[in-house]
């Protein structure tokens, strides 16, 4: 076999990908494109079928029904060896009984490239490890382990890269470090690179796109910030950051703007910003567009205030604070203030209206169920 | 030395000495005495009786205490044919039992490890055999390999054998007989390692662009070397001193004698009690030179 290094990613296509295990769906029906060239985040709790999805794409694991396309090519068939595709597993999964550079140069031999040593040299250089190149894997941290197993994987310039929540083991500071390590090479080699990981400020913080998955589907795919600002099901909107997530009958719905009767409190949202207007809908906002006041604020159409409801909760988090909220008839609710000094001063206990503006809610397509709700 | 290999890879750094290390070595003591006393003892009894004389009242049986280096030299010369037999035998018959022995063990530790109830009935299959005394099994093959039996009937009927040919003690019944008996010993250290192997690594071969066979040579096979060492070690020493399958009571004949034969009528027959131990001591300084060439080479030769 000749060396047929791509020189840029790839891109991948499922179609209607399905895994089935005895007893349970793992995939169900999954479409999904992935442009050449970009950073892609499969992003969701653990169970929900992201790792069974990669697993898939390397031939790890075969779909029990659906095509897997990469570059327009049909590997479905195709035994996880002739796929233009590396993996950097999550246990990093470095042969033991060979050297650092044995490990990276394992591919490139496979394959017969020329002067595989030579370019293992050069991708443990990338990774700032040719010092440790004759070690054995288990003589290294897990920080340098990853990176050799990201050089190994990188070396032989795969259509598409995955990565297997590589960076669950590292601790913080080394996994912030990674993060913006691997943007950089991904950007710098051009590679397709698909991410899974259970991390939503992992995946937000590297991917161009983001698909959140949940029990075997995906929710709701799109850049960081789209789905940050307007997630469209209680999931998203859970498992992407924190919500206040409100459940009313729709009380108006026009061109402009559709309002929901929330146990007797009007609550608005932009006719832009909502999936459903009929029947019960789900209104939510984020913790951090929303503000209280010690005095009851003065009735505006484009603000949606409730209250009044007492402190219950203040942490201090750093650059925030985040305050619990517990109002009579409507429940829990969580407000962020950046600590700049302009937030008012409360105690525990202090009686507070909340209040956020309209533009900031957004309507969901679905009902929160048991453990996203906030109050109904 | 050579039963490191069948513990799990030694950790990269070892342990400091603490307070603990002391205890450890009042609980070694019972062990070393018991080594003291029932291995270097009959060691140098061993040694001893070599170096016996004749007595020179020229009874059978009587020695006398001497520096008889000639025993050796007779021992060799006279044995040479059965010593070498011994290693030749005690190779073909580990190379064979490794052959068997490492596909049953694969399957036991890797295809069947997330099926306790197959693995457990096999591993059971694989000790079976020991449930039964080894005199008993060797003597039952005795009984199916002799030349009135009904294997050997059928096949003289269906020409696969001539009709004046026989089994019972060929180089093929003993070898037979040897890789038989030692199987057990093989398979089970082997399974051990293949056990234990972290099948990602597998996977990550696969990633790596190698295919099932590349990836079992330079993957799984490695890996399970400590359990291959092992199995051939527990496997090649015994059989090299094995003296009931090559036996005129069992599967062998006078062609097919090896050291353990030779010793056994050196000691109880003949009563050559310094040529006996002469060959004892030659069979076990042979075994220890190849064993620690074999364990030098397999432990610092990259596995690759």
């Amino acid at each position: 076999m000749s060396a047929d290094f791509v020189a840029r990613g790839q891109d991948l296509e499922l179609e209607s990908i399905r895994k089935e295990f005895p007893g349970f769906v793992a995939v169900d029906d999954l479409d999904l494109k992935i442009p050449a060239g970009e950073f892609f985040a499969l992003l969701g709790p653990s169970g929900c079928g992201k790792t069974t999805t990669l697993r898939m794409i390397a031939g790890l694991e075969t779909p029990s029904a659906g095509r897997i396309l990469i570059g327009g090519n049909d590997v479905t068939d195709q035994k996880p060896h002739q796929r233009p595709v590396n993996t950097v597993f999550q246990n990093y999964a470095l042969f033991p009984h060979m050297s650092v550079e044995d490990n990276v140069a394992f591919g490139l031999k496979q394959r017969k490239v020329d002067n595989p040593q030579q370019r293992a040299q050069a991708a443990l250089e990338m990774v700032e490890l040719q010092h440790l190149a004759a070690r054995r894997p288990q003589q290294l941290s897990g920080g340098q382990q990853q990176r050799v197993a990201l050089a190994r994987a990188l070396v032989n310039r795969p259509a598409l890269l995955l990565l297997d929540e590589p960076l669950g083991a590292l601790d913080l500071k080394l996994r912030r470090q990674m993060q913006i390590e691997l943007k950089a090479i991904q950007m710098e080699v051009g590679l397709t690179f698909l991410h899974v990981t259970h991390d939503q400020e992992e995946a937000m913080d590297m991917a161009d796109t983001v698909a959140v998955m949940n029990h075997g589907h995906i929710e709701q795919m799109g850049a960081p910030e789209a789905l940050y600002d307007r997630p469209k099901t209680a999931f998203v909107a859970k498992f992407l950051g924190q919500s206040n997530i409100f459940v009313g009958e729709v009380a108006e719905a026009d061109d402009a703007k559709l309002a929901i009767n929330f146990k007797g409190h009007r609550l608005a949202a932009p006719a832009a910003r909502v999936e459903k207007t009929k029947g019960k809908v789900a209104i939510g906002v984020r913790p951090e567009k929303t503000s209280f006041h010690p005095e009851k604020p003065a009735s505006d159409p484009a603000v949606n205030t409730l209250g009044p409801g007492t402190i219950t909760d203040i942490r201090f988090t750093g650059v925030s604070n985040q305050y619990q909220i517990e109002i009579p008839d409507v429940g829990e609710i969580t407000v962020f203030a950046q600590n700049v000094g302009k937030s008012p001063v409360v105690e525990l206990g202090a009686e507070v209206w909340v209040s956020w503006k309209v533009e900031h809610s957004f309507g969901l397509a679905d009902l929160p169920t048991g453990e996203e709700e906030v109050a109904e | 030395m050579a039963f490191v290999a069948l513990g799990p890879q030694a950790p990269v750094a070892s342990q400091k000495p603490t307070k603990t290390g002391r205890v450890a070595l009042y609980l070694l003591l019972p062990g070393l005495f018991y080594l003291g006393l029932f291995f270097l003892t009959p060691l140098f009894s061993l040694i001893l009786t070599s170096l016996k004389a004749p007595s020179p009242s020229g009874a059978i049986g009587r020695y006398d205490v001497a520096l008889e280096i000639g025993n050796y030299g007779f021992a060799l010369g006279q044995y040479a044919p059965q010593i070498f037999r011994s290693f030749s035998f005690a190779l073909i018959a580990t190379v064979i039992a490794l052959a068997i022995s490492y596909p049953i063990a694969y399957f036991i530790g890797v295809t069947a490890r997330n099926r306790p109830l197959l693995k457990g009935m096999l591993l059971t299959l694989v000790i079976a055999p020991f449930f039964i005394s080894m005199l008993l099994r060797t003597f039952a093959w005795k009984q199916i390999f002799s030349n009135d039996s009904w294997l050997l009937n059928t096949l003289k009927d269906v020409g696969l054998m001539g009709a004046d040919s026989y089994i019972i003690g060929t180089d093929f019944a003993v070898i037979f007989g040897l890789v038989y008996n030692f199987i057990p010993f093989m398979t089970l250290p082997i399974y051990a390692s293949l056990d234990r192997l972290d099948l990602r690594l597998v996977e990550a071969g696969q990633d790596l662009y190698a295919n099932s066979f590349t990836t079992f040579r330079k993957i799984t096979f490695p890996l399970s070397m400590p359990g291959v060492i092992s199995g051939t070690l527990l496997t090649f020493i015994p059989i090299s001193g094995d003296y009931v399958v090559a036996s005129r009571d069992f599967l062998g004949s006078t062609d097919t004698a090896m050291i353990g034969n030779v010793v056994e009528a050196n000691f109880l027959r003949i009563q050559d009690y310094p040529t006996a131990s002469a060959l004892s001591v030659l069979l076990m300084a042979a075994i220890v030179i190849l064993v620690s060439a074999y364990v030098r080479r397999s432990g610092t030769e990259d596995l690759l």
